[in-house]
């Protein structure tokens, strides 16, 4: 049965892709063609613009990011642990107290030490 | 043995039928809808003349959007530029595989009841940020990408509050599976929404955020970022980030109705019916939030995820699971 799940999920990207697409054959259809130079410019506020967005600048947040790996890891680790819970009982609870612990430990680290700044 | 010809016949119709559902209520009639609350909470009319009560205001919109030519700026990255509106449309109808609609007799109506469907609905709501990120950038356009970037940092913030309410209730109920989860809760007061509030109030408030909205609506914020991410986008493809955005909001509220309000359960009318009932409750929480409060600013926005309900998420997860095992 499992192999059939997967099929649905298949079947579902690539029906939703092709009907996603359909309005915009339609639009290839139905819509005018006149393209000028300044209706290809870039939008910026109405003003010719500036050198191109794709320019070195600071991305703030890779903190976050590194942060955020840790912790999308820990889920990973969490749903079994949700699922065979009932079988392990107190012993389940004990083991993934230590292991939240240690984690809200390093939140609680990256919080004093300003990773979740926005500066 | 399986029927392939015949599993993959039912595939297409399924995902055809939910995309076009998906289209015509959730886009369509949840744009007017929206204009419509918005209006009522503001005091004015809202849409009017198209149709009786302006009920073909979205179709009328639709239509003209079809007539619109399609322009791209020269600088952008055209391939990405183009292939990024269907990215968010695709994610948005992917989620639904997993929501179960009702009960036909015995047979739970749902695409399919995979056995993660729980973690496949956060890894599918998390594609979305993938396609919105790809068009800012894509734009080369210093609006669109400030507000994919806000985006994404928005994004994988609450996506993690998100993944512990689900963690909750999936501790609670003992299984990934969406259907499941419904079947564990057994009356008014058996359902979620009071064993798990917590994590009720965590999934809606990081499901807000999740899907873009006011008060967590940085990435489009159309008072400072022109329109945030989809400022290049004109005609269909504006639209198909439009039909993403309303496509994963209502998905939002079906799972926000599947974990906590007892699915397709209740008394006396259909479950199909109560289904709908709930999930344009919580679609209309979503909505009333939107023309009640302002905009957070990105530092409150990131506090809020990663000092008050991440903590919070980690400590209901050990409190619930306290309460199962002692």
């Amino acid at each position: 049965m499992l192999l059939v799940d997967w099929l649905y999920v298949g079947v579902f990207a690539v029906v939703g892709l092709i009907m996603a697409a359909l309005p915009l054959a339609l639009v290839w259809a139905l819509a005018p063609r006149a393209s000028l130079p300044q209706k290809q410019m870039t939008y910026e506020s109405g003003v010719v613009p500036f050198g191109q967005a794709w320019a070195q600048f600071n991305v703030r947040y890779y903190l976050f990011g590194l942060v955020f790996v840790i912790f999308d890891v820990e889920v990973i680790y969490l749903y079994p642990w949700a699922i065979v819970f009932r079988t392990y009982g107190g012993w389940a609870f004990v083991v993934m107290l230590i292991f939240v612990g240690i984690l809200l430990l390093g939140l609680a680290h990256a919080w004093r030490k300003g990773a979740l700044e926005w500066t | 043995m399986v029927n392939w010809p015949l599993e993959i016949l039912k595939a297409v119709g399924l995902a055809a039928g939910i995309f076009t559902f998906l289209a015509v209520v959730a886009a369509m009639f949840g744009v007017l809808l929206e204009r419509k609350i918005g209006g009522w909470i503001q005091s004015r009319l809202g849409p009017k003349h198209v149709g009786p009560q302006g009920l073909l205001q979205t179709l009328a919109d639709t239509i003209k959007l079809l007539q619109k030519e399609h322009i791209a700026p020269r600088a952008a990255d055209a391939a990405v530029f183009n292939t990024a509106p269907l990215v968010v449309a695709v994610a948005g109808l992917m989620s639904w595989i997993v929501i179960p609609f009702g009960t036909l007799g015995e047979r739970v109506l749902v695409v399919r009841d995979l056995n993660i469907g729980v973690v496949f609905f956060a890894a599918m709501s998390s594609i979305t940020v993938l396609g919105i990120l790809a068009g800012g950038w894509a734009s080369n356009n210093k609006y669109a990408l400030l507000g994919g970037l806000r985006s994404a940092s928005q994004m994988i913030s609450y996506e993690l509050p998100l993944a512990m309410a689900l963690i909750a209730v999936a501790l609670e109920a003992g299984t990934l599976s969406t259907v499941g989860i419904v079947k564990a809760q057994e009356g008014w007061f058996g359902s979620f929404a009071f064993r798990q509030f917590p994590a009720m109030v965590i999934f809606l408030v990081a499901a807000t955020a999740e899907v873009n909205r006011v008060p967590f609506d940085l990435p489009e914020a159309e008072s400072e970022l022109v329109a945030g991410y989809f400022s290049e986008y004109t005609g269909m493809r504006f639209a198909l980030f439009q039909l993403g955005e309303y496509a994963e909001m209502f998905a939002m509220a079906a799972m926000a109705t599947t974990l906590f309000l007892g699915g397709w359960k209740g008394p006396v009318l259909p479950p199909l019916v109560w289904f709908l009932l709930k999930m344009y409750l919580i679609v209309f929480l979503f909505m009333w939030v939107r023309w009640t409060y302002p905009r957070y600013r990105l530092d409150q926005l990131l506090n809020l995820s990663w000092k008050v309900l991440l903590p919070a998420g980690l400590v209901w997860i050990m409190i619930t699971g306290y309460r199962m095992a002692f």
